[in-house]
């Protein structure tokens, strides 16, 4: 199977390294920490998204982020893009990115856009721990 | 770029001996032997036809039987189809039940199917828990209607032997045939056709260092077999296989399985050894399980799943290294590999497992390196992973419930 260019330099951009990437954790009991995590082992892909927000006027801004993704290389490089758009959104702007903006950036090929549907869904599911918290 | 990449995957297709190849030359060009074998009346046809049968001959010394009883086909797939389907079709009236495995290659497996939409009843059998179909296993799901019986002789995916002495014998007794798929057995495992009890058997040519687009079915002429062809036009290959013969793949196929009687204990020797040196090292990474018995199979294929990893990134991840994985993700159906699941590994180790395979042109500065990469992405690769956090954390992913 051959990848576009773009996954497999994101791909290893964050194997390589990690820490640049966003690759880890916060603690999720913290108050301005959300966390989703979507997907199964069993199907072959689970991600895990955290951010991280502060409190500008009435609204939250995304001031850090963290993942981890288990799945092929595109389920990592759909994380990894997603990570790069979150910060410094608000999150009413970060819940209207679309996963074809994932599919356009890493020109992922029809077979692997559910990977970039769970980095969409990874999003929201931190958005909504994050507000069940506030 | 090719010669940079360390190449672990001779399960799926080896490379052309350059002895074979040299060979193979001698019989495309004006220069050449070109002629049509089939042509009787000069002789063009007739060296063709003698640079044939020779081949024949080859293949049929490295397995012990009868050139006779070698029919050549474009390969191991189709001549699986013809061994299906060709006795399921010719003895109809004599029973409509075959018995296969659940691990066997696509090439076993789609046609079984396609006999099913024929009305053919067909079984499948499970392997046990390391990859391996037994005679008893067989004998169970006998029936008065069965006509055929097909399992490999080595497994693609494993590297499992099967006890094919053992399970043709209980098949003979009970008067059904027995079809046997070699692809991966010719060249490194003995064969002798003239002891054991199958009456037809699968040779493909680029398992063992010959080109693609040639195989051979061995169909047995005492006890005879009979088999209704699947292509017709020329009547050639005694009416079984119809086509203009491509003398050029044949002697290829012809010489690669005369060096492989030559090395097939020299091949075995060595690989045995890189196969001894991997398991050692792999076996140091956590949570790294061997798929299939390891007591009963080929030293030249190590499947290995690497829990919490997925497959394809690891593969991704050893850039340099050409290996294939049983990972839905390589496979355009988005399945993990069904030899895997009818082991009945869990999914994810199923998504997490890695074929290496060796072969005649591995060299051990090749396994030292692949070592050396190996136990470095698959850190990594945990690093990145989910899945690796929880089990650090000492939570037992199968009490999760996932929102699949």
């Amino acid at each position: 199977m051959a990848y576009s260019k773009k996954v497999v330099e994101k791909f290893e951009n964050t194997l390589n390294n990690p820490q640049a990437f966003k690759v880890g954790k916060f603690d999720p009991k913290e108050a301005n920490v959300g966390t989703g995590m979507v997907g199964a082992p069993a199907c072959g892909d689970v991600m895990k998204l955290q951010i991280k927000c502060d409190q500008v006027g009435n609204t939250h801004v995304i001031k850090d982020v963290k993942f981890k993704t288990y799945g092929c290389g595109s389920a990592i490089a759909s994380s990894s893009e997603l990570v790069e758009m979150l910060i410094g959104k608000t999150l009413e702007e970060a819940k209207e990115i679309k996963n074809k903006e994932i599919v356009d950036a890493l020109e992922l090929p029809p077979i692997k856009i559910h990977c970039s549907v769970l980095a969409e869904e990874s999003i929201h599911q931190a958005i909504e721990d994050f507000e069940s918290k506030q | 770029m090719a010669n940079s990449t360390i190449y672990l995957d001779y399960a799926s297709t080896t490379p052309i001996d350059p002895m074979v190849a040299k060979k193979m030359i001698n019989f495309m060009t004006p220069e050449g032997e070109f002629g049509n074998p089939a042509s009787r009346s000069h002789r063009y046809g007739w060296a063709a036809d003698e640079a044939v049968e020779e081949a024949r001959s080859h293949v049929a010394n490295l397995v012990n039987c009868d050139p006779r009883e070698i029919v050549w086909t474009s390969g191991a797939t189709e001549a699986d189809n013809l061994a299906i389907k060709g006795v399921a079709r010719f003895y109809k009236s004599k029973g409509n039940h075959i018995i296969t495995s659940k691990i066997e290659h696509k090439a076993v497996l789609d046609p079984c199917r396609q006999l099913e939409r024929e009305g053919v009843e067909v079984t499948y059998l499970e392997p046990n828990d390391g990859g391996v179909i037994s005679p008893e296993a067989v004998k169970e799901v006998l029936k008065e209607n069965t006509v055929l019986v097909s399992i490999m002789h080595v497994n693609n995916e494993l590297g499992t032997i099967n006890d094919i002495a053992g399970i043709g014998k209980i098949v003979r007794e009970h008067g059904a045939f027995f079809h046997v798929d070699a692809a991966q057995s010719t060249g490194k495992v003995e064969i002798n056709l003239s002891e054991l009890p199958v009456d037809l058997m699968s040779f493909s040519a680029h398992k063992t260092y010959g080109p693609k687009g040639i195989g051979a079915l061995f169909v047995r002429r005492k006890p005879r077999v009979r088999i209704e062809a699947l292509i017709h036009g020329g009547g050639h290959e005694r009416g079984m296989r119809s086509g203009t013969l491509p003398t050029h793949q044949i002697v290829g196929m012809g010489e690669a399985y005369r060096i492989a009687k030559l090395e097939i204990n020299n091949d075995r020797k060595k690989i045995e050894k890189f196969h001894e040196k991997f398991l050692k090292e792999a076996l140091k990474i956590e949570h790294a399980y061997i798929n299939g018995d390891l007591e009963n199979k080929v030293p030249n294929i190590l499947n290995i799943s690497f829990n919490f990893i997925e497959g394809e990134s690891l593969i991704m991840g050893l850039k340099d290294i050409a290996v294939s994985s049983g990972s839905a993700c390589t496979s355009a159906s988005l399945e993990p590999s069904y030899v895997l699941r009818a082991l009945g590994r869990k999914d994810e180790l199923a998504h997490s497992s890695i074929r290496f395979s060796f072969g005649r042109f591995t060299e051990e500065k090749d396994i030292d390196k692949t070592i050396d990469i190996l136990g470095n992405v698959v850190d990594r690769l945990r690093e990145l992973s989910p899945l690796w956090e929880m089990h650090l954390d000492g939570i037992d992913l199968d009490t999760i419930e996932w929102e699949a």
